[in-house]
């Protein structure tokens, strides 16, 4: 395959099936299967289809499981697919050719890849004799990474003597010392606390303005995803479900809309006469000074009116629901009743409506 | 960022020797500081290296004591000298990789090996050259010591075994490395390798001549050893220097490693295109 400029990661109609073997538990089943081995067929990624263009940064999301791991794996050229094709940088990722191993860097977020035992600037050296980095380029680097990511005070510690988020922005400075031009970061910041995350969050984003290289990130934070990723690729049993705009993402598939009313002061609470106002809404919090509710989103301009006028409001906003939220719905839909491949294949690539359930949309907004 | 451009094609086309160079001296350099990191370990590993082939030495000594000073033709002082070159052959030839590779697969150590832009091979021979070398600081002395202690007989080497010595010592270490780094291979495939592992080493044992020397050994267990890799891996090394063998025999001995050589790296090469295609490390 050959790539475009436009494109530095184009996948076609990649799939990975494991062969796992598996057996009943017990004595008996243990003897059997020394003369009968039984093995399953994992589809773990099924014929997924994507590109990604120099300088995007795309959020690739998906319950545990889902097969973005694998994905992320086969496009670094750790694994073999099945069947299917990727062309990332005009390179054959599994064919790890030299030229594109020197492009690119997969970084998993619970996995360690600098020597455990020495301290941290040795391993930076040791990246700098594999990915024969000129020693005028290492220097500005090092100076920039270990300023960005504010690891002058670690980088002489042995690796095992740092503390999680310590060895993460290591881990980091030491995999990005060659400057790839393409990035796949897995859940890079599982584990660290807020402020180390915003902190990684914020250096990714910089390196991506700064050099222009396409990143294709994990997280289970959706911080990440919100503060990196304007697109996002959701898969789910290894197969793609949605592949376009985050907000458009929260658009279709949330069938909510959250409301914010804020009552006059001294006002008396609505409790239960919110149900008599509005059918079908859910208090989501009530104070003393207001309330939060859930409404089906056909139902929102006229949930607002009648809200305004059966309740003393000082303000209303009305807001999508957090994108937590919109994620888990995703996450929980019946995938065999979603559409076929060709199906959303085509719904995606005419942006026409939600690829999922239209049913479950319809059932809501109907009833 | 800094401001030069990506790293293109050519930086990595070729693996020139000067860039190879650059990546074994730094290599060098972390494996040095690792393994003074864990002194304590290493001293337990070189103990063990001593300890097997001084067990040989002190067994068959004492046998060919116990025999009027000599015993399968050779004398006390020869035996001592097979056991103490042994030993340091043993030391300098000795691989691992068989015993780490399973736990690699397993662990996912090997995914960041496998996305560097150099053979994994290369981390291997470094990791163990630099072993070796470190390891001579211990080997050495005991070497000296045990060899005074059990008045060692060299009477039989010549100046041009000394310098034969060398050139068979290399293509030893060469051929056992690239032996064993091709069998570990077989960890791809096999979850559990250390019932394969087990099998290799207690061949290995008997035919490289770690037990005793070779000549001791039964006809069709010589034949074996000559016809297998392992005399060349060990064995043959040390008889060289000993003087054990003609200059003929050292000649055909060359070879003997060389074309094993050529044919663990043809294999080598073949197996790890293949062995790389299945890598699918769960949670790698």
């Amino acid at each position: 395959m050959s790539s475009s400029p436009d494109v530095s990661i184009a996948v076609h109609d990649l799939r990975k099936v494991y062969q796992v073997p598996e057996r009943d538990s017990g004595l008996r089943a243990a003897v059997t299967s020394l003369f009968n081995r039984k093995s399953r067929a994992v589809e773990a990624v099924q014929s997924i289809s994507f590109d990604i263009q120099p300088g995007e940064i795309v959020g690739f999301l998906g319950p545990n499981g889902a097969g973005k791991t694998t994905t992320l794996k086969m496009l670094s050229g750790l694994l073999h697919p099945t069947t299917g094709t990727a062309d990332v940088l005009g390179y054959t990722p599994w064919d790890r050719d030299r030229a594109y191993l020197g492009q690119m860097a997969l970084i998993m977020g619970n996995r360690n890849q600098l020597t455990w035992d020495i301290p941290v600037a040795d391993s930076f050296e040791l990246n700098k004799a594999i990915f024969r980095i000129r020693a005028s380029d290492y220097r500005t680097r090092v100076d920039e990474l270990v300023e960005l990511l504010d690891i002058g005070d670690l980088i002489r510690k042995p690796v095992r003597n740092l503390s999680l988020g310590e060895r993460m922005k290591c881990e980091i400075a030491g995999s990005l010392l060659h400057q790839p031009r393409v990035l796949f970061l897995d859940e890079p910041t599982i584990g660290l606390d807020v402020a180390m995350q915003r902190r990684i969050r914020s250096f990714i984003s910089e390196y991506n303005r700064r050099t222009g290289a396409s990143i294709l990130l994990t997280s289970h934070y959706m911080a990440d995803v919100e503060a990196l990723c304007q697109r996002v690729i959701v898969i789910h049993h290894g197969s793609l479900l949605y592949d376009g705009d985050l907000a458009e993402l929260v658009r279709r598939f949330s069938p909510n809309k959250t409301i914010i009313v804020e009552l006059e002061e001294g006002a008396p609470a609505p409790d239960d006469r919110i149900a008599a106002i509005i059918d079908r809404a859910e208090v989501i919090e009530q104070s003393a000074v207001g309330l939060t509710i859930r409404v089906p989103k056909a139902q929102t301009a006229a949930a607002t009116s009648r809200l305004l006028a059966h309740l003393p409001v000082s303000d209303l906003t009305v807001e999508d629901p957090p994108i937590e939220e919109v994620i888990e719905d995703v996450f929980n839909i019946d995938v065999d009743a979603a559409p076929s491949k060709d199906e959303r294949a085509t719904m995606m690539a005419t942006g026409a409506t939600c690829p999922v359930d239209h049913g479950q949309f319809a059932r809501d907004e109907a009833s | 960022m800094a401001t030069s451009a990506p790293e293109n094609r050519s930086t990595f086309d070729d693996l020139s020797p000067r860039s190879l160079l650059g990546y074994y001296a730094a290599k060098f350099r972390a494996e040095f500081a690792l393994q003074l990191a864990y002194r304590g370990a290493m001293l337990i590993w070189l103990f063990g290296l001593i300890i097997q082939p001084l067990v040989s030495l002190v067994v068959w000594t004492t046998v060919a004591d116990s025999n009027g000073g000599e015993a399968g033709g050779f004398t006390t002082g020869e035996y001592a000298a097979y056991f103490v070159v042994l030993m340091v052959v043993n030391h300098l030839t000795f691989v691992w990789h068989m015993w780490e590779f399973g736990w690699r697969i397993q662990t996912g150590f090997f995914s960041p090996m496998l996305m560097r832009p150099i053979h994994p091979v290369h981390n291997d021979v470094v990791e163990n050259l630099s072993f070796k070398a470190m390891g001579l600081i211990g080997i050495v002395p005991a070497a000296i010591i045990l060899a005074v202690v059990f008045n060692a007989d060299f009477g039989e080497t010549s100046f041009g075994n000394a310098a034969a010595f060398v050139p068979a010592l290399l293509l030893a270490m060469a051929l056992r490395f690239i032996l064993e780094w091709t069998l570990a291979l077989a960890a791809f495939w096999m979850t559990k390798v250390s019932a394969m592992n087990d099998f290799y080493t207690f061949l290995s044992f008997f035919l490289s001549g770690m037990i005793a020397p070779l000549a001791l050994l039964p006809e069709p267990a010589r034949i074996v050893a000559n016809i297998l890799p392992f005399r060349w891996t060990v064995s043959f090394p040390v008889e060289v220097l000993l003087g054990q063998v003609g200059s003929g025999t050292i000649i055909v001995g060359f070879g003997v490693q060389l074309l094993w050589i050529a044919m663990a790296v043809l294999i080598l090469r073949r197996l790890w295109a293949v062995a790389a295609s299945r890598y699918s490390a769960v949670g790698a």
